[in-house]
């Protein structure tokens, strides 16, 4: 979504160590206050248990459901919607973004409505997509690939955009078939800029997902929020958050490893 | 610059071409073509009209809806509630991005915890919202406010992060005041990212406005009450009235930001670059 940000510059390299050590030990010290904090409510009994369950209590939960397998289950659940909607969508929208990109022809016929159709939000869709899809799969992979389609297309077409002309004409000096266009020069130079729309489809499919599966699910850990919601047991709400929590920086820290491996043969320009 | 808006949304700059004919007519091409096909297959009795119902209905639905007070009221209340939301979120936004952006300690102390929080998918958040503070309008505005916070916040905290260190530099020799520093020098000076960040949230706060009201259906009123209970009735003709008006609602607002943003960065507009 937005450029990764710079840890901040640590001066002089001797105690660089040592600095960062404290840096980040200040880092730690709200989480350990609102962890405190949380400890001493429930100890004092500030709020009832329904809604401010013990941290042990969490922890216990969230052991239970991995030793059962049952958090696997959810997980894996969840993981193959957005694995397969990553696909699906993401071949759309390259296509999309590939074919608006590359003829004037087409972006002249299906770029007005894609630019109409791309501001609508993806959760305006649900509704009619349980009408057509039902509540199943379907309907999760349908609206996720929705979300996906989008940013890529946009980041290809951008991507597209900002190919120096020249580039073109050299293509067309070596006489390269469209192929060749596409997969020697079209793509590698809009690397960046389709890369950026993967992080953005990522991003957007992960939380479309959880929306999905609090609206209307039987597995996946939107299911196993809504689930403990219900039978009022926050433990297993905060357990689903945390497990969201994690993906969600695993998915960041994966996307952040696969730029600087995909962009790697791009010398800095600083 | 006034061309930023969502990532995801925003409109492409198109390689430059030679001016093009006043109105393209291949634009409309597509969406004609789809309204052709959807009108033959409903009036030839191709499908089931209960699912996919003939544009008549959604027209005359479209029609009646909108002499409907009670949708209008729904409507109403999605808006306020979606700027109130706003309002709260990008106020909270600004003030931690320029603590963090400002303060190095504020970012070492309050950092770590945002970027690992910011990570938590936004809808993941009702389920607690709602046990915390119930069902009705305050767990929507907190999450609202919470979706709009993240983008403010980081925008601001990048924008403040750019101010260049000999502006700098020369507001500390002209011994400027920190209200001084802040209102000529940083604001300004931040003022693209944090107008971005400010769009962007608009955006996510009307999503998490229609978002938090299918969620949370059976309480309050607004237009995702009212599309998700169409769904339940099985309504169609009033669901695709209804997405059709969350997604030009939605639009309308980004409009409306992009339109105060150029003007209020008018001033920006012509920056020549200075190196």
């Amino acid at each position: 979504m937005t450029p990764p940000l710079q840890p901040g510059k640590a001066g002089s390299a001797v105690f660089t160590g040592l600095r960062r050590f404290a840096h980040a030990g200040v880092g730690l010290v709200l989480p350990a206050l609102l962890y405190g904090l949380w400890l001493l409510a429930v100890e004092r009994r500030w709020l009832p248990e329904q809604i401010l369950p013990a941290p042990s209590l969490v922890w216990q939960s969230l052991q239970e459901l991995w030793a059962s397998g049952e958090l696997q289950g959810h997980l894996l659940a969840s993981a193959s919607r957005v694995g397969w909607s990553l696909a699906v969508g993401g071949s759309a929208g390259l296509l999309l973004g590939l074919a608006m990109g590359l003829s004037r022809t087409l972006r002249d016929y299906l770029f007005p409505s894609f630019d109409v159709v791309s501001q609508f939000p993806v959760l305006g869709w649900i509704p009619l997509l349980i009408i057509f899809a039902g509540i199943d799969e379907a309907l999760k992979i349908s609206a996720i690939s929705i979300a996906v389609t989008v940013p890529v297309a946009v980041n290809t077409l951008k991507g597209i955009g900002n190919i120096p002309p020249a580039l073109f004409e050299v293509c067309r000096v070596y006489r390269f078939t469209p192929w060749q266009v596409v997969r020697r020069m079209v793509l590698p130079a809009a690397a960046p800029s389709l890369f950026n729309g993967l992080r953005q489809a990522v991003m957007q499919a992960w939380l479309t997902l959880v929306f999905v599966e609090l609206l209307a699910s039987s597995e996946g850990i939107g299911y196993l929020m809504v689930w403990g919601r219900q039978l009022a047991q926050l433990d297993l709400v905060i357990v689903g958050m945390v497990l969201i929590g994690a993906v969600g920086v695993a998915l960041d820290l994966a996307l952040r490893t696969l730029e600087s491996w995909l962009v790697r043969w791009r010398p800095p320009a600083f | 610059m006034s061309a930023v808006i969502h990532p995801v949304l925003t409109v492409p700059a198109l390689p430059a071409r030679p001016p093009a004919p006043a109105i393209n007519w291949r634009g409309a091409v597509l969406p004609l073509a789809l309204l052709f096909a959807w009108w033959a297959v409903t009036a030839l009795g191709w499908v089931d009209t209960r699912l996919i119902v003939p544009p008549a209905n959604v027209l005359h639905t479209a029609v009646k809806t909108l002499q409907d007070p009670v949708f209008l009221q729904g409507v109403l209340f999605s808006l306020g509630r979606d700027l109130s939301g706003f309002a709260a979120g990008s106020a909270a936004g600004l003030a931690l991005g320029l603590a963090m952006g400002t303060s190095r300690w504020a970012d070492r102390a309050l950092g770590p915890s945002f970027h690992t929080l910011r990570q938590v998918s936004l809808f993941a958040w009702l389920p607690l919202l709602s046990s915390w503070l119930g069902y009705g309008e305050l767990s929507k505005l907190v999450f609202i406010a919470l979706s709009t916070l993240y983008p403010v916040a980081l925008g601001t905290f990048e924008g403040v992060r750019g101010v260049s260190r000999a502006h700098a530099e020369v507001a500390r020799v002209y011994r400027f005041t920190r209200l001084q520093m802040l209102w000529r020098l940083i604001l300004p000076a931040a003022a693209p990212q944090i107008a971005t960040g400010l769009t962007l949230g608009l955006i996510y706060a009307w999503v998490a406005t229609i978002g938090s009201e299918f969620l949370l259906a059976n309480w309050g009123n607004g237009l995702g009450n009212v599309v998700i209970k169409a769904r339940a009735s099985f309504n169609v003709e009033l669901i695709v009235f209804g997405m059709l008006a969350i997604g030009l609602v939605g639009t309308a607002l980004n409009r409306i930001a992009i339109r105060i943003e150029a003007r209020v960065l008018h001033w920006r507009a012509p920056s020549p670059s200075a190196f």
